[in-house]
């Protein structure tokens, strides 16, 4: 029975992408318990695409399609093979990486060019700050953002200030820090943080945090070709539950711009990472349950943030709900509300509402009772709503 | 396109994704049994050479690059005092080459310019504590005891290897050709300074000498210096990377970082310490108790010298071959000059609280790196006592008019506080200088010197 079990999940995982592409409404469970779901974007055709043919579309389609592990993978190929300075370089990226991010580059590029380290994150970041300052494009790995505490000051100090301190003679702007982020069902304290807030509070660093397998090779993309010190962080849980069909042609997702997902008029409920897929799936519910309409916006870029779009949508609507899985007090969130209220405050018909993690550390086993999931976020709109 | 090709493509992208499956695993598979295979292999070739596991020699990964030898008793390896690493020099008290030491032989041309770097600096040092004692600028940090740790290293460098500094390094860049009136437009954070103003005096910084701009934060050049020197490693330049540190930054996290990654990556870099006894009123016994920096050196697999840095040839020998062995070999070196600091740590500090003006004086006298290149070059024939005390004039009166001139420059305008935050103004920080330009119309008069700045 249990070999019959595995046998169906093995054939399952092998052709779940066909499953999915032939029978659109059979929902294959990737995570356990996930809190959200995935539901794909359809590529922006601008993004870049060389199909010609139906019959062949429909077989590129299918080999377009890419979880978010591979969507990365696929634009640090895209760097290192046109740009001959690009290293990558963190703890364990030598054989993949623990996540797979970099399979496979190490044998095309060199060890040279993607190599581990001594296990030390505030060596890896000033070692890409250093690089980076000398013209090499660094693209440092922290394995996990819950370890991105001991660069903090490499980060803080150093790198967000580097061009301002030296009156623009030297800079930076050549390194890109990726670090998994967020919930992932089970990480517990130090394997599910979502660090941004610490970091939104240093001007000079540019943070960027993607929803999706597209958003995230051309965010990346973007980050890894500005000229200022970039912090990339990436959901972990969708690494391999976010499938997208991604664009082949490199191309390019414009930073400190945010993505208006779906267009509504009644509430501008505002997120990023995993926690859009949240809002996303809430949107729909309050359409069919409560007949309210809700716009969606992807932040995508927390640190230089898109105000224009964000003001905008709550002119429109009136009402915002922000959310991220961070800890309430001093979140990113509490920036967007202060900065909602002063710019939109005779257009609002209610307080900006926050739905976010609570001012606890995240915990293993309670990690349903913290994370501010979608029936919380309903909760919240409905209060919103009603307000 | 025809469509056969169309076709062919078709198929090629079926044998992709069959790759990316199930033909995947089974390599993976046969990897994994490749790998067994080789390993009990090895176990047996081990076995035959008399040295597997537990028999002749230990053979763990952890050891495997300095071969170690089974021992039957528990003997720990004490750090030994007393008999430290040996003390690097080439002038004796008198200022002669001691017997059997090598001469660098440099020109005279050469020397000179060493020498008057380090009275230039000296003299500098003297002027602008006495500026910031009388309020004229905020701070400062003189270089005094350590001119020779300096000069010597910057002349044994090629002007194009990379320095990044700690803060007690400006004779580096002196010796480099910074001129005077930049030291001074910095210190003043005027208008024609190159960092605009932003940092604190004496944070230094020089695009065009390669001289990478200073920050107060301890270490943390360190490991970024590594990663300047990996680049260059893979630019092929040739050049090398310096990177200067105190004794006590030696013992922050980064220096660690430093001193493992250059090692473990390949580095071509000179690390240069400045073991001057204190770090602000923490004398060495309390920052370590080891043997100094340099035995730590050893410990990380960096080649590893200590020389005296009050004698600018050992310095300059030990760091010419420093650096040789840095390109030849990518691999990190590491200096360590025992110095001391003969002046104050900074403006903001009086070092007679913490030690005894005696021990200053004897450094001043005994230890003076200046004054034993002047017996140098007076025994060689290059220079007289009278000389020194017109330099000495003539270098006070260039200072004095460069320090007039930086101190009558305006300051810049109030835009450079918010520009080069990004490499373009992001349209946030460009609403809050507007705000700001629009409140010091209304407020003009509740703040002072405003006509210092530019408008």
């Amino acid at each position: 029975m249990a070999a019959a079990s595995t046998a169906f999940k093995k054939l399952i995982g092998n052709f779940g992408p066909v499953l999915r592409r032939c029978f659109p409404s059979v929902q294959v469970q990737v995570s356990r318990n996930a809190h959200f779901k995935f539901v794909e974007d359809t590529p922006d055709p601008n993004l870049g695409d060389n199909s010609f043919f139906s019959l062949i579309i429909l077989i590129e389609m299918y080999n377009r399609e890419k979880n978010l592990v591979q969507s990365i993978a696929d634009a640090l190929d895209y760097t290192l093979a046109q740009d001959p300075s690009a290293i990558i370089f963190g703890e364990d990226v030598a054989f993949g990486g623990v996540f797979r991010c970099t399979v496979g580059l190490e044998e095309k590029y060199g060890k040279q060019r993607i190599f581990n380290t001594p296990i030390c994150e505030q060596g890896i970041v000033a070692f890409g700050i250093g690089a980076a300052a000398v013209g090499t494009t660094a693209i440092a790995e922290i394995q996990f953002a819950d370890y991105i505490f001991p660069a903090f000051d490499q980060l803080v100090n150093e790198g967000a200030k580097f061009r301002y301190r030296s009156g623009n003679e030297f800079d930076c702007g050549r390194l890109t820090v990726r670090a998994p982020c967020g919930a992932v069902g089970h990480g517990a304290l130090y394997h599910s943080q979502s660090v941004e807030a610490f970091f939104s509070h240093s001007p000079g660093l540019k943070i960027v945090v993607p929803r999706g397998p597209i958003q995230a090779k051309g965010l990346l993309r973007s980050c890894i070709q500005d000229d200022n010190p970039c912090l990339f962080f990436e959901p972990k849980v969708l690494y391999r539950s976010a499938i997208e069909q991604v664009p082949v042609d490199d191309y390019l997702v414009p930073l400190s711009q945010a993505d208006v997902v779906r267009e509504g008029s009644d509430v501008t409920m505002i997120g990023y990472g995993t926690q859009l897929h949240v809002l996303k799936e809430v949107a729909e519910m309050a359409q069919e349950q409560l007949q309210v309409s809700c716009e969606v916006i992807d932040l995508q870029t927390v640190l230089p943030w898109d105000e224009d779009t964000v003001y905008k949508s709550v002119i429109k609507t009136g009402k915002c709900l922000v959310s991220h899985e961070a800890p309430i007090t001093s979140g990113f969130g509490a920036e967007l509300a202060a900065s909602i209220q002063s710019e939109c405050f005779l257009h609002l018909e209610a307080p900006v509402v926050r739905v976010c993690g609570p001012d606890t550390p995240f915990p293993h086993v309670y990690e349903q009772f913290i994370i501010p999931d979608k029936w919380r976020c309903l909760d919240a709109l409905k209060k919103l709503v009603d307000y | 396109m025809s469509l056969q090709y169309k076709i062919s493509i078709l198929i090629f992208n079926l044998q992709n994704q069959l790759l990316q499956t199930e033909m995947f695993r089974y390599i993976h598979k046969c990897a994994r049994s490749t790998y067994r295979t080789i390993h009990s292999l090895r176990q047996e070739l081990l076995k035959a050479q008399g040295c597997a596991y537990s028999t002749s020699s230990p053979n763990f990964p952890g050891s495997e690059h300095h071969k170690p030898e089974w021992t039957n008793t528990p003997n720990f390896i004490l750090p030994e005092r007393g008999s430290g690493i040996p003390v690097y020099r080439v002038l004796g008290d008198d200022g002669a080459v001691i017997d059997g030491a090598t001469n660098p032989q440099l020109s005279k041309d050469e020397c000179m310019h060493m020498y008057e770097t380090m009275v230039t600096l000296n003299v500098m040092d003297k002027i602008l504590y006495e500026a910031q004692r009388h309020g004229r600028i905020s701070f400062y940090m003189t270089n005094f005891g350590e001119e020779a740790t300096q000069v010597g290293s910057a002349a044994a460098l090629d002007a194009k290897d990379l320095i990044w500094g700690q803060y007690r390094e400006a004779g580096v860049l002196m010796y480099r050709g910074f001129p005077l009136i930049q030291f001074m437009h910095q210190c003043y954070g005027n208008r024609k300074d190159i960092g605009k103003g932003r940092q604190m005096p004496v944070h230094y910084g020089a695009k065009d000498l390669h001289f990478v701009t200073i920050s107060s934060t301890l270490g943390t050049q360190m490991p970024q210096a590594v990663g300047s020197a990996y680049s260059y490693k893979m630019q092929g330049n040739g050049q090398c990377v310096v990177c200067f540190f105190g004794d006590g930054a030696a013992s922050e996290g980064d220096a660690h970082g430093a001193l493992n990654f250059a090692a473990t990556l390949e580095c071509p870099i000179v690390f240069i310490c400045r073991n001057n006894g204190y770090a602000i009123s923490t004398p060495t016994h309390e920052q370590y108790r080891g043997d100094g920096i340099a035995s730590r050196g050893v410990g990380y697999g960096v080649a590893t010298l200590r020389v005296n840095g009050n004698d600018i040839f050992a310095v300059y020998n030990g760091v010419k071959e420093a650096r040789e062995m840095a390109v030849r070999e990518n691999r990190p070196v590491l200096v360590e000059a025992m110095t001391y600091r003969i002046g104050h740590h900074s403006t903001s500090d009086d070092s007679s609280a913490y030690r005894s003006l005696d021990e200053i004086s004897y450094w001043e006298q005994e230890g003076n790196p200046t004054k034993k290149l002047e017996a140098y070059l007076i025994q060689q024939g290059y220079w007289t006592s009278e000389q020194t005390e017109q330099m000495l004039k003539s270098k006070r009166k260039e200072v004095l008019t460069a320090f007039a001139e930086a101190e009558n420059e305006k300051i810049g305008p109030m835009t450079e506080a918010y520009n080069d935050v990004y490499d373009v103004l992001p349209q946030r920080i460009q609403r809050q200088l507007e705000e700001t330009k629009e409140h010091f119309r209304k407020y003009k008069d509740k703040y002072s010197n405003l006509d210092k700045f530019e408008s």
